[in-house]
């Protein structure tokens, strides 16, 4: 199955600076991919790239198969984007607005009704259709965003931070919702709330000085390659060397070791019995998983004295 | 498409207080001036019998009425065009627009009509105020219907370069005040042509004053015409153009 995005060698010149530097960014239906990235990273820029608000420096960008840069009048209908901020026209009330957005979409005016009621029950906005946008709290506001960049069914969902000023049952609810749509759509947000991507993502690309330095599947990403071991007896690391497929073994405390290897996580069982077979009294194994915040600090701050402090602060 | 932007911008217009106070003192002030100039006309009738051939009504008070209507138009014009553009940049729902498949033609275009079709509303409801006068005397329908048409053609001219004002800047009082000034410049050049007899014609030319005075008079010319068409399709153009160069190179 062909890609609904496929940006290849993206670069982005703001004057003399280089915001995006060949960036591709590709993505699959029924996948949640997040766009990482400190502060500044181009992360906002490239997501305005792939909706056409901006025009890449060079690139191309391919939406479900049309070309977005020679055709944007039909690649733009398979998108649905929310900005950083809500693109709202605060005069107007939720159903007016929404059923502009689905206008300026070129649905056909006899589904509109339809639309507007499904996306309005999606983001759990009832009630609110006769409501001014200008007297909304903000939690609404952003639900109207996120109503308004579905309303076409867009094979395409684009968000740009869709959790930022939102209480924790909100926030909770609207994860709930990407999460139901992603199954059908393909949706890219862009975030630096770590726990979000863990929460709802499947894939994560990290943007760095605009360029992309990671682009895994979020199980990979947590592949360490390394194992917790804590044994009642003291043994000589040496003997711990031997366990199978370990290449290497340091002390953390008096009786707590970390295994590493390549692949150790598949070889958990082997090494469990072999400690057992030995006697020495084991108390504890298991995997160390990366978090998220160990690679994003190790990626992007270069400084790897901050990460190794997150790691022991996280022990 | 362009429709559904030209609806969407004339109803937020009519949601806000600013188009209502400008209709009312609109109203207001053409209903104070317009007695003004029935009361004058009483003053002169008694002399204007005298003379053969003389100004009708129509000359003496609704052509002064709509020529004095464009000062009103030019003073209020910026306030609606200002936000055009420039208020949809600066609380990002311009990036709907430009995420929709939607064209730079056709955002500006559904903007310009919005707007214009608000002042078409204006500009009728000042024409009503002298056909009030058709019960009780003759009034000459071909003058003032050139007189509509010129008061169209004006204010077609000026949402177009508000409009493109509006495209320039993130901030609406930047946009007005620089429509503001433009549009002064366009009505008083023709005051320096008065100066020099060589540059004379170069300068009534440039003038909206000078291609609108005509029509006032019953003379429709189609280079004035072509100068108003002109005029606005130029700014219009160059409104799209500014708005597809913010998009590639902010």
């Amino acid at each position: 199955m062909s890609a609904l995005i496929q940006a290849n060698n993206l670069h982005r010149y703001y004057g003399e600076t280089l915001a995006v530097n060949n960036v591709s960014i590709e993505l699959h239906q029924g996948e949640i991919l997040a766009l990482l990235g400190p502060n500044g990273a181009g992360k906002s820029t490239c997501l305005q790239m792939l909706c056409g608000v901006l025009a890449p420096s060079e690139g191309e960008i391919i939406i479900n198969g049309v070309d977005l840069l020679d055709n944007p009048n039909i690649a733009k209908k398979n998108i649905g984007y929310l900005p950083d901020k809500p693109p709202l026209y605060p005069e107007l009330t939720v159903a007016e607005y929404l059923t502009y957005a689905a206008q300026l979409r070129r649905v056909n005016a006899s589904q509109i009704k339809d639309l507007l009621k499904q996306a309005i029950q999606q983001c759990g906005l009832e009630g609110y259709n006769h409501r001014l946008i200008a007297n909304l709290s903000k939690g609404y506001q952003q639900r109207v965003g996120i109503a308004q960049a579905i309303i076409h069914q867009p094979e395409v969902i684009i968000l740009d931070e869709p959790t930022v000023g939102l209480d924790p049952i909100q926030i909770l609810e609207i994860r709930k919702l990407i999460l139901q749509l992603g199954e059908q759509h393909g949706i890219i947000l862009s975030t630096h709330i770590l726990p979000e991507v863990q929460a709802v993502c499947n894939r994560v690309q990290m943007i760095h000085h605009g360029k992309s330095v990671i682009n895994k599947k979020l199980s990979e990403l947590k592949q360490s390659n390394q194992v917790n071991l804590r044994l009642q007896n003291t043994t000589d690391i040496e003997q711990l060397k031997l366990l199978p497929g370990v290449t290497s073994v340091s002390e953390v405390s008096a009786k707590r070791y970390i295994l590493s290897g390549e692949n150790l996580d598949s070889s958990l069982a082997d090494i469990s019995k072999y400690c057992v077979e030995k006697n020495w009294g084991l108390l504890e194994i298991s995997p160390v998983e990366n978090t998220l915040e160990q690679v994003f600090l190790n990626l992007t701050s270069g400084d790897n004295t901050i990460a190794a402090q997150v790691t022991q602060d996280a022990a | 498409m362009i429709l559904h932007i030209a609806l969407r911008e004339l109803r937020s217009l009519f949601l806000s207080p600013l188009a209502w106070i400008i209709l009312g003192v609109i109203q207001g002030i053409m209903a104070w001036k317009f007695l003004g100039f029935i009361d004058y006309f009483f003053t002169l009738q008694p002399e204007l019998i005298k003379i053969k051939n003389a100004p009708g009504v129509t000359d003496l008070v609704i052509a002064p009425l709509f020529d004095f209507s464009k000062i009103l138009l030019l003073i209020l014009c910026p306030l609606i065009t200002m936000r055009l553009l420039s208020e949809e940049k600066q609380n990002g729902s311009l990036k709907l627009l430009l995420s929709s498949p939607v064209s730079m033609t056709e955002i500006i275009l559904g903007k310009y009509l919005g707007a214009l079709a608000f002042f078409i509303i204006v500009i009728l409801l000042i024409g009503l105020m002298p056909l009030s006068l058709f019960s009780s005397t003759d009034l000459d329908m071909g003058k003032i219907a050139a007189g509509m048409l010129g008061q169209f053609l004006t204010i077609a001219a000026f949402v177009s370069l508000g409009l493109y004002m509006s495209s320039l800047s993130n901030q609406p009082v930047n946009a007005a005040a620089g429509t503001f000034g433009l549009l002064i410049l366009f009505f008083i050049i023709n005051i320096a042509g008065n100066a020099t007899t060589q540059g004379e014609n170069f300068f009534n030319y440039l003038s909206i004053t000078h291609h609108s005075i005509q029509m006032l008079r019953g003379i429709v010319n189609t280079a004035d015409i072509a100068y108003f068409v002109l005029f606005s399709i130029g700014f219009i153009l160059l409104s799209i153009r500014q708005l597809d160069s913010q998009r590639l190179q902010s």
